[in-house]
């Protein structure tokens, strides 16, 4: 019924033999909805010609409400959107031509259906409900893989944020945090940029599964997301509207396909980012993370809710960072930039070493024996220096570079320098 | 909002790989019709809850018979409209008769009169959603920020002629909301939406 093949139809329609010319319907009262303003309750002749004896020369009103004209104003006058001088000649109109009576009638029953939009804001628990019950009754014959389940929940998440979105929200202001050197920094964009931010980041993961760059002929200076993000924001005169998202969301699906075809095999697969490389289902959960914590940017920045992961993503999310922080303790020391080890235990790989135990409290945390003193040492309970407890989202928003680690609510005992050492290596992870 | 304006090719690649068992597929599906499912079943039952139920069994449904769908017949967000509209209409049959006989408040004949302004309210809810934009703009305009229609031209950027048009032309889409079966409808089409 709505092919524009069809409209001509209604065009047509002098709103001839639909119905029964007085409106009863079995089981209904008669029924002809009042407009909301109108004159036609006084069944007087209106004296709008004549107040209107001031403006130069009024034009012949009379001649020029014939049937066609009237006709064509009865959606206006149903709607109480016309002016009074035409709602009394349709009015008039209405008395003399049942046909016009007739399709007023239904236009004027029609008004009465329209209804503002319930809520579009679905409780985000129910998609995992209704597709945990689908994929309970059909087992899937090409699952999404474990690992890039967080992926796929978070960008439909961030993809229900944007659906309501106007102008006004894409342009909002949005300031990305981070932690560089030990320093909070920051980078002003917009809602629209944000999104482009994503996109040019997730196209590492998208360049690895071989699926084509986001960022087409716009050359990058270097592979990291940064650098990405920077040229892709400036390969355009004009900053970037509310077109980015459908390019983003189809990526994004690109990569959770590509991701079930090729199979819980290629999780191994490596994913540069530049600096670093991460295997292909650390990746993703790197990138479920950055979505979750650009759409809670995103979020703040248009004052809208919105809800942390699911416990189980949130987890693997935590554990991600948990497991990236030995090499990055490593990294730091030979930078100098975290308390070289006079305790230090020279172990040899896959030994116990000197460990902090990491505390997450709240759904999706657990604990995690970091080794402190090289990424090769295995974390032990019998070699623990430090204790750190914070909630999941405190220890997220840690490594999200959004709280400084100085002010991180963390409950702290043992080796002061190992615990500093490990704070400032979390908010290290964080990134533009 | 922008997701009927997708070709037919989406829909058959849809089933296709909603019929190979792609769970990726099933995502994507969730994310373009959870609303509308949602909000119709929400406007004919009125409750939370039953409208989570009835959006799990559609998707059920659509998961487990891909195949129930026949392109041909019509754009897959029509179908999964009409399918979300009967199973709802069902239940709250089922409901206000269960309630009718347990309660032995009302009558069977209001009991109908409600099913069916439920039922009119929904597919007049999926009407406004699919009817082309323009069409829907000015309705907007002229409902919902009471705008005059000689606004409403202005604001469009359109003749107050068309405007006119506009206003008709939508409110005449509206009113089939009334018809409970449109004449020359597909099979399954045409009865529930």
């Amino acid at each position: 019924m709505n092919g524009p093949d069809r409209f001509e139809a209604y065009d047509g329609a002098d709103g001839d033999g639909h119905e029964e010319g007085d409106g009863q319907q079995p089981g209904r009262p008669p029924r002809i909805p009042t407009p909301r303003a109108s004159v036609e309750d006084s069944g007087l002749p209106l004296p709008a010609l004549e107040e209107s004896g001031d403006a130069p020369a009024p034009p012949p009103v009379r001649p020029v409400f014939e049937h066609p004209v009237l006709k064509a104003l009865l959606g206006a006058w149903a709607l109480a959107a016309c002016s009074a001088e035409e709602a009394t000649a349709v009015e008039e109109h209405l008395g003399e031509c049942g046909a016009c009576a007739d399709e007023a009638r239904r236009l004027r029953e029609a008004v009465g259906l329209l209804q503002r939009p319930d809520s579009l804001d679905l409780d985000p628990g129910l998609c995992t409900r209704v597709l945990g019950a689908c994929l309970e009754r059909r087992p899937p014959r090409i699952p999404v893989p474990d690992w890039a389940a967080a992926y796929d929940a978070e960008t439909a998440r961030l993809d229900a944020l944007l659906q309501d979105f106007g102008d006004a929200e894409w342009h909002a202001p949005v300031r990305l945090r981070w932690f560089r050197a030990d320093e909070a920094t920051s980078r002003r964009t917009t809602v629209a940029g944000v999104i482009a931010h994503l996109l040019s980041v997730d196209g590492l993961v998208a360049v690895a599964l071989g699926l084509d760059d986001p960022l087409g002929d716009v050359t990058s200076r270097r592979p990291t997301p940064a650098a990405r993000t920077e040229a892709y924001w400036s390969a355009s005169h004009f900053p970037p509207t509310r077109a980015v998202r459908a390019p983003w969301r189809e990526q994004s699906h690109g990569i959770v396909r590509t991701a079930s075809f090729t199979g819980s095999g290629v999780g191994g697969l490596p994913v540069p980012y530049g600096d670093f490389e991460l295997p292909l289902r650390d990746a993703m959960l790197d990138r479920a993370f950055e979505c979750w914590v650009h759409a809670e940017d995103i979020a703040d920045a248009v004052d809208y809710p919105y809800d942390p992961p699911s416990p189980r993503h949130l987890h693997r999310m935590i554990d991600l960072a948990a497991r990236m922080l030995p090499n990055v303790l490593a990294h730091r020391r030979r930078n100098g930039l975290a308390a070289p080890a006079h305790h230090r235990h020279l172990v040899t790989a896959g030994e116990p070493g000197r460990s902090l135990r990491l505390e997450i409290e709240g759904s999706g945390g657990g604990e995690w024996l970091i080794p402190l003193d090289s990424p090769a040492a295995k974390g032990s309970a019998d070699h623990e220096v430090a204790h750190v407890a914070l909630d999941g989202v405190e220890f997220c928003r840690l490594a999200a570079g959004h709280v400084p680690p100085q002010e991180a609510a963390a409950g702290q005992v043992g080796d002061k320098d190992a615990i500093r050492d490990v704070l400032f290596a979390a908010a290290s992870l964080s990134r533009m | 909002m922008a997701q009927k304006d997708v070709p037919p090719r989406w829909d058959r690649k849809m089933q296709q790989r909603l019929a190979r068992g792609e769970a990726a597929a099933l995502g994507e599906l969730y994310d373009r019709f959870a609303s509308l499912v949602h909000g119709l079943a929400h406007r004919v039952l009125g409750d939370e809850r039953a409208a989570d139920g009835i959006t799990r069994e559609v998707f059920v449904h659509v998961w487990e018979h891909p195949d129930a769908y026949d392109p041909k017949q019509g754009p897959l967000r029509t179908w999964v409209a009409t399918l979300t509209h009967r199973l709802a209409v069902q239940r709250l049959r089922t409901t206000e008769t269960a309630a009718l006989a347990l309660e032995g408040s009302g009558t069977p004949e209001e009991l109908e009169h409600k099913v069916r302004r439920a039922s009119v309210a929904a597919r007049a809810d999926y009407i406004v959603q699919s009817m082309p934009v323009p069409l829907r703009s000015a309705l907007e305009r002229a409902y919902f920020q009471r705008r005059d229609y000689r606004q409403t031209a202005t604001d469009l950027g359109i003749t107050e002629d068309e405007a006119r048009r506009r206003l008709r032309l939508g409110l005449q889409l509206l009113s089939t909301a009334h018809d409970s079966e449109a004449p020359g409808a597909p099979p399954g089409h045409g009865g529930a939406v």
